[in-house]
């Protein structure tokens, strides 16, 4: 069961299905994010909905950006033989 | 009855017989002793234990309670897991030096006193630096003395600490650091801050850990860095300072693990990122807040070293640990797959899984103490945790391009150490009540709302799509990060330079000059002091030495030896003493 599940994450074959399983499960949590009940709302995100979504995504987007640049142009990539 | 047994002692002690022990025997004993520890943590009773004088101070060997009793009992389980994951090692070595370093790990979470504390820390970081000797190799030996040398470091700045403490306040009981902060406070908590690997002094987890052993780098993702937590939970909690290092921390680690292409060494940068929650929450000091920090420790322990173990596993298997040279080895490793995203689900604190009970009460501690922007940034740092651990690391070890590897899952006592590491990471997530129950202050909190699910699941699922859509950018590429350890390897070698270059060229210029100048002048005032010395000093000591050598001639002339002149003498002489003490005392 287990090699079924691991071989549907990295068979080329599913792919299509991968995708398509992914978008959906993207579209039902926002759906979700709206209807769940909001009583506690301390700040002003915690009552906007969708909002995980997108700060999910921009937080992802900003760390992948931000830390290749400070990297490549910020010098903390240096050559493996670096410290011999 | 023996109302206590310290476990640490059972480590330490049960450690001697290993060597002697060969085959079954040992794997039986290896785990019986772990066995006996969970026992005896879960049995201990809360109350002080082996209270002492030593050299006038007052030494308290154990001090049991809800929070050290937290953390005895996951690194007693820790142990367990460990143990069974190292099993089919032929040395004796490395089991050793585990048994040591767990029970040291144990000697610090109960220590009731400074000394016993700083005794037991020193022995977590010589036992485990072994484990980064024991891999062999001129990397691995570099790696290790660098570790030690940091943690010396680190430790003589806790000692300092503790002996202007102990001068200070005359108890040299661990506790929390009342008063305001001095120069010993700030010693201490330097000591803790490096084990609990706080920017900038983070380098030496990052650089060592990747070195150590497989089974060695599993053990120190677990003990040092917890054991710092739990000290700064006990010392420091409330500590303004710590709620900005750990939330700068939690970022940083995940800053440096975009960069990183050795396997686990991102899992090491993940260790500083999560290690920066438990150190925000110490930091914020509510009770719900150290309750979050010591569950998230509890449950960071657990996935960690199931995240170590798999990436081990195939390190074990490939004897590659670079993500550039791995790659497709879901079809022959799928066990080891499914094992590792469990890890890498209850890091990322997926529902369900151990790091959504336990990282979402730091987070949520941060939001009722109006800490906007610690939330934000945590939350930010969870989005990076499962882009890392949760979705490039495993894309490009287990998928990604096909390296055509040969490999097959590793031995059965992996597999199963790792099992037992992921049954405990669904367990807390799906019943974390027995967890919070062990918490040291009651707990008053739901991870299970709606909101949260649906929030987490937002910023996870996002993030996803974020890996997705940008994955050409996340290529792992062939190179090292510089992280602040470049001030001991790099900078010291600019010193040495310094060292070897300008200063010896000072100091050949200072030579030159006493050479040519100085030493002249010197010779001339030699030679004066001479002229000195032979003309006027001598013939003052030979004009004295003449006159006494006359004098005693004329001694000698007084010298009749006749008796009755030497007592006539002598009675001249006492009827002068009688009249001088006469005229005197009177």
């Amino acid at each position: 069961m287990i090699r079924r599940v691991v071989d549907f994450f990295g068979e080329a074959r599913y792919a299509e299905q991968r995708r398509r399983l992914f978008y959906l499960a993207l579209v039902l949590i926002v759906i979700a994010d709206f209807l769940v009940p909001r009583e506690h709302a301390e700040y002003l995100w915690d009552r906007l909905p969708g909002w995980s979504a997108v700060y999910g995504f921009l937080s992802c987007v900003l760390l992948i950006f931000v830390s290749k640049f400070l990297g490549h142009q910020g010098g903390l990539m240096r050559r493996e033989d670096y410290y011999d | 009855m023996i109302d206590f047994v310290h476990p640490a002692l059972l480590f330490i002690l049960g450690a001697l017989p290993i060597p002697f022990l060969k085959g079954s025997i040992r794997k039986a004993y290896l785990m019986l002793i772990p066995a006996v520890a969970i026992l005896a943590v879960l049995t201990v009773q809360p109350g002080s234990y082996g209270a002492a004088e030593f050299i006038g101070q007052e030494i308290l060997i154990a001090k049991v309670d809800r929070l050290s009793i937290v953390f005895a009992t996951v690194f007693t389980i820790m142990a367990l897991i460990g143990m069974v994951y190292a099993l089919h090692l032929t040395g004796a070595g490395e089991h050793v030096a585990a048994f040591v370093y767990v029970g040291s790990a144990l000697g610090v979470v109960f220590a009731g006193d400074y000394l016993t504390l700083f005794l037991f820390w020193e022995g977590m970081a010589f036992a485990s630096a072994y484990l980064v000797f024991a891999q062999r190799g001129k990397q691995a030996i570099r790696a290790g003395f660098r570790y030690l040398m940091v943690h010396i470091t680190g430790g003589v700045a806790l000692l300092g600490g503790v002996i202007l403490h102990g001068l200070a306040t005359g108890s040299l009981l661990f506790g929390p650091i009342e008063g305001g902060m001095g120069v010993a406070a700030y010693l201490i908590l330097a000591g803790f801050m490096l084990n609990a690997a706080v920017p900038p002094l983070n380098a030496w987890l990052t650089d060592a850990y990747p070195e150590a052993t497989v089974t060695g780098a599993v053990f120190m993702s677990a003990f040092t860095t917890k054991t710092a937590v739990y000290v700064l939970a006990r010392a420091f909690p409330g500590t303004e300072l710590l709620v900005w290092l750990g939330t700068a921390m939690a970022l940083y680690g995940v800053i440096y693990a975009v960069l990183e292409n050795d396997c686990r060494r991102l899992l090491a940068y993940h260790i500083v990122s999560q290690v920066g929650y438990m150190v925000a929450g110490v930091g914020i000091g509510t009770e719900m807040a150290v309750n979050g920090a010591s569950s998230h420790a509890f449950a960071h322990i657990l996935y960690k070293a199931l995240l170590f173990m798999g990436a081990g596993a195939v390190i074990h298997v490939t004897g590659r640990r670079k993500l550039t040279e791995l790659g497709g080895l879901y079809r022959t490793m799928p066990l080891t797959v499914a094992l590792y995203m469990v890890g890498a689900f209850a890091i990322s604190a997926f529902p369900f899984f151990s790091g959504f009970v336990t990282k979402s009460m730091v987070v949520a501690a941060a939001g009722q103490d109006h800490r906007a922007l610690v939330v934000m940034a945590l939350t930010m740092a969870s989005s990076g945790t499962f882009l890392h651990t949760g979705l490039k690391l495993p894309y490009y070890m287990f998928f990604g391009t096909d390296r055509k590897l040969e490999a097959r899952e590793p031995p059965r006592n992996m597999l199963v150490a790792m099992g037992m590491a992921a049954v405990l990471c669904i367990a807390i997530g799906v019943f974390p009540q027995p967890l919070y129950a062990l918490l040291p202050h009651p707990v008053d909190f739901e991870p299970y709302t709606g909101v949260h699910i649906t929030e987490s699941l937002g910023i996870l699922m996002f993030t996803a799509l974020g890996f997705v859509l940008f994955l050409r950018a996340l290529d792992p590429e062939n190179t090292i990060s510089i992280d602040t350890d470049w001030f001991y390897r790099k900078g010291a070698r600019h010193f040495m330079w310094l060292a070897e270059k300008p200063l010896a060229r000072y100091e050949k210029a200072v030579s030159d000059v006493s050479e040519t100048a100085v030493l002249p002048f010197l010779h001339g005032t030699a030679r004066a002091g001479l002229r000195i010395d032979l003309n006027g000093v001598d013939a003052v000591v030979n004009g004295v030495a003449r006159s006494i050598l006359r004098g005693g001639g004329a001694l000698r002339q007084l010298q009749t030896g006749v008796v009755t002149h030497y007592a006539l003498a002598m009675i001249v002489g006492v009827i002068a003493a009688i009249a001088v003490f006469a005229v005197v005392w009177r």
